[in-house]
């Protein structure tokens, strides 16, 4: 009994469990960065005034949201990378890190284009409008006037899609680029046994990652929020 | 002194060359055909009042003007040359004319002076300094420049609406629209606003004003038009119009809006 809550082994592996997390922190900081670019680029072709990119930018939503992550991961290490050779570097853990980063931005773009446009829409018509009528093009309107304002009104639920999306980089992790955080897990429950410590250990990292994030998003969302 | 425009003095004569000139437009939402025909030339400097009943088209018309609702007959010139199509001719002419809406619309997210200086620095590509120089000095004239650092949200309607003539004002533009400017407004909050627009009516700006202020007509229009289910059924001076109109419909108007 005393065995299950020792946490020995834990503090031994202290520096392994570190540096995979900060492996799993650098797979989410490059993602939310890159998810969020194209995402809006996603959001920005479906509200377009130009129909084609309005029909591009539905289907690559619709078609990212309804596919599984697993799939999308394993489409890109087996057929992309493995198959077509297409390398990111030579280097099989480089490699393997920037296609688990393109699957996972690439999926996830999908969901910050959606939670973008409900933010769209929340942007009084009038706002565009005016934009217009002073002479910006529609480029510069979208940029400089409607998605400030829907950002701000949406920080809320991008906080969501980029928590989900921290625990996501599991998902790409177990498939293509196997040193962060929940492979490590694995490959010590594999080398030590599977123990409720180690678990603990693994599940109070993921923790630390994704509460604070929880908690400056609804900061942020309350600082940012657009007086009308 | 400010540079508001281009226009000046003269006015009611029309010696002035025409500005703004309407022919044979014709627009229609779905079946739905809110401007029939219209037919209307606005000389440079020349002030025009558009007043009607409701749904007989006067906003269709004034946001046609800048392209906002697009026609599908007849032409419309501004300043001689044909509102291009969507693009950036359209953006570059949207820029001479000004607008001005019932809501105000000012950019939630950007302070007054930077509601200002947009356009100008976006579109005109002026110098920061020279954009804030010139917006504070409009935002002075229209008596809110200890405003300039606040967000819209914290203004009074009178102030957000002067402040988005300020904005309108910026451009330099040729013509200005107003859509209703005072009909979101507090009582008490309508004359400042009105005051504005009387001072940059007499300043020589073209202006195309919907309203039902008969005050503000008489004051500062050269021309009254009346529009009812999508015509203009009479064009006459202020005094004219409202001493002595012509037709049925526009007396029948007249003495409903006159009543209370
Ligand atoms: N976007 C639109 N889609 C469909 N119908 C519209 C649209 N905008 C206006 N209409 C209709 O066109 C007609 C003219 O509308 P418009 O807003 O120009 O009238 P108005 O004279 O400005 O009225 P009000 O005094 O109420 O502002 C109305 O019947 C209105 O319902
Ligand atoms: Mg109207």
């Amino acid at each position: 009994m005393g065995q299950l809550f020792d946490f020995t082994e834990v503090f031994n592996n202290l520096d392994k469990i570190a540096i995979s997390f900060w492996a799993t922190i650098r797979l989410a900081a490059v993602t939310a960065v890159l998810s969020m670019i194209l995402g809006t680029v996603w959001a920005s072709f479906r509200v377009s005034p130009t129909p084609v990119l309005r029909g591009v930018g539905t289907f690559v939503v619709n078609l990212l949201r309804n596919t599984p992550l697993t799939l999308l991961a394993a489409f890109c290490i087996s057929a992309l990378s493995d198959i077509l050779k297409f390398h990111f570097s030579e280097t099989p853990s480089v490699n393997g890190y920037w296609w688990a980063v393109t699957a996972l931005s690439v999926y996830t773009s999908a969901f910050v284009a959606e939670a973008l446009r409900a933010g769209i829409n929340t942007v009084p018509l009038g706002q565009a409008e005016a934009a217009r009528s002073i002479g910006l093009t529609f480029t510069q309107s979208l940029r400089m006037i409607i998605l400030p304002q829907a950002f701000r009104s949406v920080i809320g639920p991008l906080g969501s899609v980029l928590i989900a999306m921290i625990k996501n980089t599991t998902i790409v992790g177990a498939v293509a680029y196997g040193v962060e955080a929940a492979s490590e897990m694995k490959a010590l429950f594999f080398d030590l046994g599977a123990t409720l410590p180690m678990f603990i250990g693994f599940a109070v990292g993921y923790l630390v990652l994704t509460l604070p994030a929880g908690f400056f998003f609804g900061w942020l969302s309350k600082r940012m929020a657009v007086a009308r | 002194m400010v540079d508001i425009g281009k226009g000046a003095g003269d006015k009611g004569t029309s010696d002035n060359p025409p500005l703004v000139v309407l022919e044979n437009v014709n627009k229609h939402f779905g079946e739905l055909h809110v401007l029939k025909d219209i037919n209307l030339t606005i000389d440079q400097g020349e002030v025009v009042v558009i007043i009607g009943p409701s749904g007989g088209g006067k906003s269709t018309l004034c946001r046609s003007i800048n392209r906002l609702e697009p026609i599908d007959g007849g032409t419309i010139l501004i300043d001689g040359k044909k509102l291009p199509e969507e693009g950036r001719d359209l953006a570059r002419l949207r820029a001479d004319v000004g607008m001005v809406f019932q809501s105000f619309n000012l950019f939630a997210h950007k302070t007054i002076l930077e509601n200002v200086t947009l356009g100008p620095m976006k579109v005109r590509k002026v110098g920061k300094a020279e954009a804030e120089k010139h917006a504070m000095e409009l935002l002075e004239r229209v008596g809110i420049g200890t405003q300039a650092g606040k967000y819209p949200a914290q203004l009074s309607g009178g102030q957000q609406q002067r402040a988005a003539i300020a904005r309108a004002l910026a451009m330099k533009p040729k013509v200005m629209l107003f859509d209703e400017p005072t009909s979101a407004l507090d009582p008490e909050m309508v004359k400042e606003v009105l005051d504005v627009m009387t001072d940059l009516a007499h300043e020589g700006m073209t202006m195309i004003v919907v309203t039902h202020e008969m005050g503000f007509a008489r004051r500062a229009a050269q021309k009254v038009v009346f529009m009812a289910e999508g015509q203009i059924v009479e064009e006459s001076t202020p005094d004219e119009f409202f001493t002595n109109a012509r037709t049925d419909r526009a007396r029948d108007f007249l003495s409903k809006i006159l009543t209370h």
